[in-house]
């Protein structure tokens, strides 16, 4: 192959690695979020129980929920903050309702801000491990348990924790041939 | 285009004619060669089938121009709707249209075509060589561009209308929320960056392998160097792009959830993979510029430019650093301290090799024999209105300062500072400063000042505003806005129906100067260096067969 030749398929290969490397940013964004804990999102997965209590100091948590694309649900916290010592369990209930007549899936997503914040909050049982069903018209109690880390920086003397609540019905429940377009 | 078509026994004549006059050291073409000196075809055939880089050149420029007036026909609609408050013109719908395709418009289709016209047209005249090093893709990579710009446009006469959701196309605006023909706009620019691909490749494959003996690295002209350059940045963010759009598609038909929070996904993702393509997409359009004004400015200046070297190291270090400030776009994004402060410092960053180049410009016509020329005046006055540009994008790097000015008019005014009076003023320029070699005529002079002075003074009726409203809150991208900004808006409206109109003047020169004019001689300018001066005015049909002996 010429010099020229050469030149002509590196660069081509070089295109191709950038169009795959577009796609590879997908789960390194993932992966350098859940390093280093930027983006607010917390982990899915449920954690063990805290062994120590930090007395010295109380952090106020939050609690907001956001309904997505007029999703037909009521979500909302029976308490809008309460006031937690880093390492103690705590409890919220969030009541749930379906506001419509047919039987729906919800998903929540959860959000903290601020961002650094997020993996420092440990979520025993949480309602967004898993997908809801609500029936028409069904109001349901869902429980989070959850701790701060005692290692929660200082500076952090509040944090909020957001849920996004979709309407997964249409890919969830019944798989749907008219899912995707809309 | 009449005059280029001229036959080859005249063309021989005249350049043995200058080589006499002038003793300039292009080496004899041999007799025998003369049979392969064949002309182009006629009609629209010549264009349709071309392989040759000056026919190409042509075409992007035309095509660019063009689309620089489609553009700004829609940035008149804009302020029209904005010459006063309220809702008079047209929809808001409409309007988000107009933003989001002019942008598209501007971007894709005027700026970096005309660059790619102008790299088409001088870098195998600068650098020796014969043409282009793939001559066929060349003519498939302009070629593809009509058909990008026919779907683009063509979608805004479709039921639902065009994009409207900005240039920037932040999902979940361009997934969740945008209508059907979204799929047309993602098309769309597929063919526009594969068209900017193929143009990126043969730029370097023409640099690297086709130089003319004796054209070392560090003797190509400043132009070349910059393209080269922008080039590889081609290379490396038009596929991220591509990779972009693809997931905008998948998302938006296909049920993947690459931007969508119910899916597993995150919409801030989106900012980050886009403006990992758009930060260098921006150095992409004002590269090329610097090459062009540092053309222009010693020719007039009657000296060597300043620091050659320090401008090619210049150039490779805002390159270089263009990938590692994506996330100044989005200071408000809730980003952590952390990275809120490494995104400011490599951005303040580039104001260093940027501050070479304006320093090197400024030394370069200190104490020189400046003459001002039209192009000239372009390339000063872009000096000037970059460098103005290039303190409100340091004032934007500032990250709690970016909280007030982010997606404001100040925001509007900084990228048009860099883009209208940096990218458009030094295509301008360089058309100026080069249109007497295509055509072999003089341009008419006075009309050319009076559409330098007209932009001028208009572009900065325009945008110079923009700065206070955007100061005091105006937000960018809607169309009505708070009773107090009327006044000042009412003043870009005029400044900018002044500075479209004005641009009917520059068209006119054009076409006047295709047409005919002064004939000027191979050196146009006096003081003017270069290879591409060497060959005959108009540039002959074929150039450079034998390649030239690089004068030391």
């Amino acid at each position: 192959m010429t010099s020229q030749g050469k030149l002509i398929r590196n660069l081509a290969f070089a295109c191709i690695g950038m169009f795959a490397f577009a796609f590879a940013l997908v789960p390194l964004y993932d992966v350098f979020c859940d390093i280093t804990g930027l983006n607010g999102k917390p982990s899915l997965e449920q954690a063990k129980v805290s062994e120590t209590i930090d007395t010295s100091r109380i952090v106020d948590v939050g609690f907001i929920t956001h309904i997505q694309n007029k999703a037909p649900f009521k979500v909302s916290a029976d308490q809008a903050v309460i006031s937690v010592q880093p390492g103690a369990m705590s409890k919220v209930v969030f009541k749930a309702k379906n506001i419509s007549s047919e039987n729906r899936m919800m998903q929540a997503v959860p959000s903290i801000s601020p961002g650094l914040a997020a993996k420092y909050m440990h979520k025993i049982e949480c309602f967004c491990f898993n997908q809801q069903a609500l029936a028409a018209g069904e109001e349901a109690d869902l429980a989070l348990m959850f701790y701060i880390d005692t290692a929660l920086p200082i500076e952090i003397e509040e944090l909020t924790l957001s849920y996004t609540v979709f309407d997964i019905t249409q890919s969830g429940q019944m798989g749907s041939s008219q899912g995707a377009s809309k | 285009m009449n005059s280029i078509t001229q036959d080859n026994e005249s063309t021989q004549e005249q350049l043995d004619q200058i080589k006499t006059q002038e003793g300039v050291s292009i080496t004899d073409h041999d007799d025998t060669h003369t049979e392969h000196h064949h002309g182009p075809e006629k009609g629209i055939k010549r264009w349709l089938y071309t392989t040759n880089h000056k026919d190409i050149g042509s075409m992007y420029l035309v095509f660019s121009l063009v689309m620089f007036l489609i553009g700004g026909s829609m940035a008149m609609v804009i302020r029209a709707e904005l010459f006063q408050p309220g809702l008079q013109l047209v929809d808001p719908h409409f309007f988000n249209q107009m933003t989001t395709v002019h942008g598209l418009i501007m971007v894709f289709g005027a700026v970096m075509p005309a660059f790619v016209g102008l790299a088409n047209w001088m870098v195998p005249l600068m650098i020796g060589a014969p043409d282009m090093a793939l001559p066929r893709m060349n003519n498939w990579s302009f070629w593809i561009l009509p058909f990008a710009f026919a779907i683009l446009l063509g979608s805004l006469f479709m039921e639902g209308g065009g994009p409207a959701f900005g240039w920037t196309f932040y999902a979940p605006l361009s997934t969740t929320y945008s209508n059907d023909n979204t799929a047309l706009f993602v098309f769309a620019i597929h063919i526009m960056g594969m068209s900017s691909i193929m143009g990126a490749i043969n730029v370097i494959v023409t640099i690297v392998n086709m130089r003319a003996p004796g054209m070392t690295w560090m003797k190509l002209p400043l132009f070349v160097w910059t393209w080269l350059i922008t080039a590889f940045l081609l290379i490396a963010v038009m596929p991220v792009l591509a990779g972009t759009v693809t997931m905008v598609l998948t998302d938006k038909y296909f049920g993947t959830s690459f931007f969508n929070a119910m899916g597993g996904g995150d919409p801030v993702m989106f900012q980050h993979i886009f403006w990992f393509f758009g930060h260098p997409e921006v150095y992409i359009m004002i590269l090329p510029a610097f090459g062009i004004v540092s053309s222009i400015i010693p020719a007039f200046s009657r000296k060597k430019l300043f620091g050659y070297a320090s401008m090619v190291y210049a150039t490779a270090s805002i390159a270089f650093l263009s990938f590692i400030v994506w996330a100044h776009h989005m200071f408000t994004t809730g980003m952590p301290l952390a990275g809120e402060l490494f995104f400011m410092y490599t951005t303040m960053l580039i104001s260093v090799p940027t501050g070479v180049k304006v320093f090197n410009w400024v030394a370069t016509m200190w104490r020189g024999s400046l003459s001002f020329e039209v192009p000239m005046l372009f390339a000063i006055a872009f000096v000037v209105l970059f460098t103005i540009g290039g303190f409100s994008g340091l004032m934007l790097a500032i990250t709690p300062a970016d909280f007030q000015y982010h997606d404001t008019y100040f925001v509007v005014a900084h990228f048009h500072y860099v883009l209208v009076t940096g990218a458009i003023f030094s295509i301008m320029a360089g058309v100026y400063y080069w249109l007497p070699k295509w055509t072999g005529n003089m341009f008419d002079i006075a009309l050319a000042k009076w559409h330098f002075w007209l932009s001028l003074v208009s572009v900065n009726v325009l945008f110079f505003p923009m700065h206070f409203v955007g100061l005091a809150g105006m937000p960018r991208r809607i169309p009505d806005y708070a009773l107090q900004f009327a006044d000042f808006n009412a003043i870009i409206s005029i400044g900018g129906f002044a500075f479209g109109l004005s641009q009917l003047l520059f068209v006119v020169v054009v076409y006047k100067c295709i047409k005919g004019g002064d004939k000027v001689p191979a050196k146009v300018w006096d003081a003017a260096e270069g290879l591409e001066w060497e060959v005959d005015s108009p540039a002959p049909y074929h150039t450079f067969e034998t390649p030239p002996k690089i004068k030391n």
